[in-house]
């Protein structure tokens, strides 16, 4: 290496995490726009229609065959979609509380913004470990930031002072703090047997292929985790806050341009992070199937971020998937699958992991 | 008579959500498969086209957008009553009766004819009432359904666009059989 990146310590940090911000940044949101793409195709491909596939830029058309399959598969869409949501008529009701009007879209994509910060997404680059924040209580920060996250709904339903939004800011209200609990508890037990709230740990002790990964060794705490986050992110089957056939919008009914575009940002920022959360935890992080060591080469490096937003990209679809699976769950049978099936489950689920691992640790 | 409808208590793999999980799997995923792998889709299936260039055909008695029509003489129907703008749920209608100096009737045995009448279509919810509650059979609603315009301005349709857009709609002529009834009874043995 050459002289001229040999910064001082304090120097490096900044400028490298500065860097890696600004990267995770915009790669989390050029994944929202196309989760959104990828949500409308996969849609219309279960619902036997061709998804958006007009929307093209004068130019692109001018290529031979690509412009075509680029337009076919709706690969533009996501710019058109950004750019609409900027010039339309931003709308504020003069019935609305107009500060927490203001604020709610901003608490609702921030907290997903942040949770992002602790996933570790790769090995190693050169000398720089590949997450943003190496927090050795990585999983309690998330927990944290992701309960926030309930007070961008919630504020949003109250503050539009009309009974739709505010039905659903109740709804989600139960429903987050709920599934928070079975989410919790689910995470429990795989941090009972890594040893360590850091999730790095968490990726090197599911090192050495695909068989030594969590989701086999706690196959109940993935699933409990797995539905939790349909919960925690609003989705169908879960998504009673917003319940278009109820609620008219639930508690986005009065947002209008760029300030529903942000809820709508916070929810798919929201799925990204808990998917990553997932394959952090229970699908070795950034480890290929055969498993890998930590890169040395650059090659290594860059192959392993790919190998984690490969696992990403899956349980993406996974969710875009689940919501044609399933009709929406009534409001009762919701709250009882979370305090009366998912809790105690967790719980049992802990005992047993403990149980087990006290023998292993005695024989 | 009442029928008892016997209501099976759901077995444990039932509640346990996983049939139907698997289920809408199974059904999600040929849908999926037939779409882009055989490429069966609806507009395919229905063996039209894609919407912009094949527009959906509408079957009779759709109710599309209200419009005003004319009698088979070419008069307008429109008697300036007002109960289409007063029954209007979004209060979409806006009727200017003609005064005492207004434009006179098109038809015989007519008092009165709209001095202005506009609808505006970014209002209007396509519920029918006005066609309901029209005693003149002056307004309709017909087949179009995709109306669209590039400042608001351009959708509030005045009473000559409503007018040629709605055209013709025939029917009993009853202003003229009341006349011809009113002139009949002037002559003193009543004709039977």
């Amino acid at each position: 290496m050459s002289d001229w990146l040999q910064f001082h310590p304090t120097l490096a940090f900044v400028l490298f995490s500065a860097l890696k911000i600004g990267i995770v940044f915009g790669v989390v949101m050029t994944m929202v726009a196309y989760a959104v793409l990828v949500e409308r195709k996969v849609s219309a491909f279960i619902q036997d229609r061709v998804g958006p596939n007009r929307t093209a830029p004068p130019l692109a058309l001018r290529i031979p065959v690509i412009g075509r399959l680029l337009q076919g598969w709706g690969m533009f869409q996501p710019v058109a979609d950004g750019l609409k949501f900027i010039l339309k008529e931003d709308f504020t009701p003069v019935y609305v509380r107009t500060i927490y009007f203001w604020l709610a879209p901003a608490i609702a994509v921030i907290p997903a913004l942040l949770t992002v910060a602790v996933i570790p997404f790769g090995s190693n680059l050169g000398a720089q470990k590949m997450v943003i924040a190496d927090l050795n209580v990585g999983i309690l920060y998330t927990f944290g930031i992701v309960s926030l996250g309930v007070y961008g709904i919630v504020l949003a339903g109250w503050s539009s002072n009309s009974k739709y939004p505010f039905l659903g800011g109740i709804r989600s209200t139960a429903q987050m703090i709920s599934y928070e609990i079975a989410m919790g508890m689910s995470v429990v037990a795989v941090f009972m047997m890594v040893g360590d709230l850091n999730l790095s740990r968490v990726v090197e002790y599911q090192a050495g292929g695909i068989h030594h990964w969590l989701v086999w060794r706690q196959p109940v705490a993935f699933l409990l985790f797995m539905v939790a986050a349909f919960a925690e992110t609003n989705r169908l089957p879960f998504d009673l806050p917003e319940s278009e056939t109820e609620l008219v919008g639930g508690y986005h009914t009065e947002y209008s341009s760029m300030k529903f575009a942000l809820f709508f940002l916070g929810e798919y920022a929201n799925m990204i992070a808990s998917s990553a959360m997932m394959v952090t935890l229970f699908f070795g992080g950034w480890q290929p199937i055969w498993g890998a060591a930590p890169a040395t080469s650059m090659l290594a490096g860059v192959g392993h971020i790919l190998w984690f937003l490969a696992k990403l990209c899956f349980l993406m679809v996974v969710f875009i998937w689940v919501r044609w699976m399933l009709p929406r769950f009534r409001y009762d049978q919701l709250m009882d699958l979370g305090w009366r099936k998912f809790i105690p489950i967790a719980l049992a689920n802990i005992l047993l992991t403990a149980v087990g691992l006290a023998f292993c640790s005695s024989s | 008579m009442a029928i008892v409808v016997d209501r099976k208590p759901l077995t444990f793999a039932e509640r346990s959500y996983l049939p139907a999980l698997l289920g809408g799997l199974k059904v999600t995923a040929k849908h999926f498969a037939n779409t882009v792998f055989r490429g069966q889709n609806a507009a395919k299936a229905t063996g039209e086209g894609y919407y912009p260039e094949v527009p959906w055909r509408v079957e009779p008695g759709y109710r599309g957008a209200p419009y005003l029509v004319r009698d088979q003489d070419g008069a307008t129907k429109c008697v300036s009553c007002q109960l289409c703008e007063f029954i209007c749920p979004p209060k979409a209608i806006r009727i200017v009766p003609p005064g005492p100096n207004g434009p006179p009737p098109e038809r015989p045995g007519v008092e009165k004819i709209p001095k202005e009448f506009e609808i505006d279509m970014l209002r209007c919810i396509f519920c029918g009432l006005c066609e309901e509650v029209c005693p003149e059979e002056a307004i309709f609603l017909r087949q179009d359904y995709s109306l669209t315009g590039l400042a608001r301005g351009e959708m509030i349709f005045d009473k000559d666009k409503l007018l040629s857009l709605g055209g013709v709609q025939g029917g009993i002529k009853k202003w003229s059989q009341k006349e011809q009834e009113a002139r009949d009874q002037e002559e003193f043995p009543v004709k039977p």
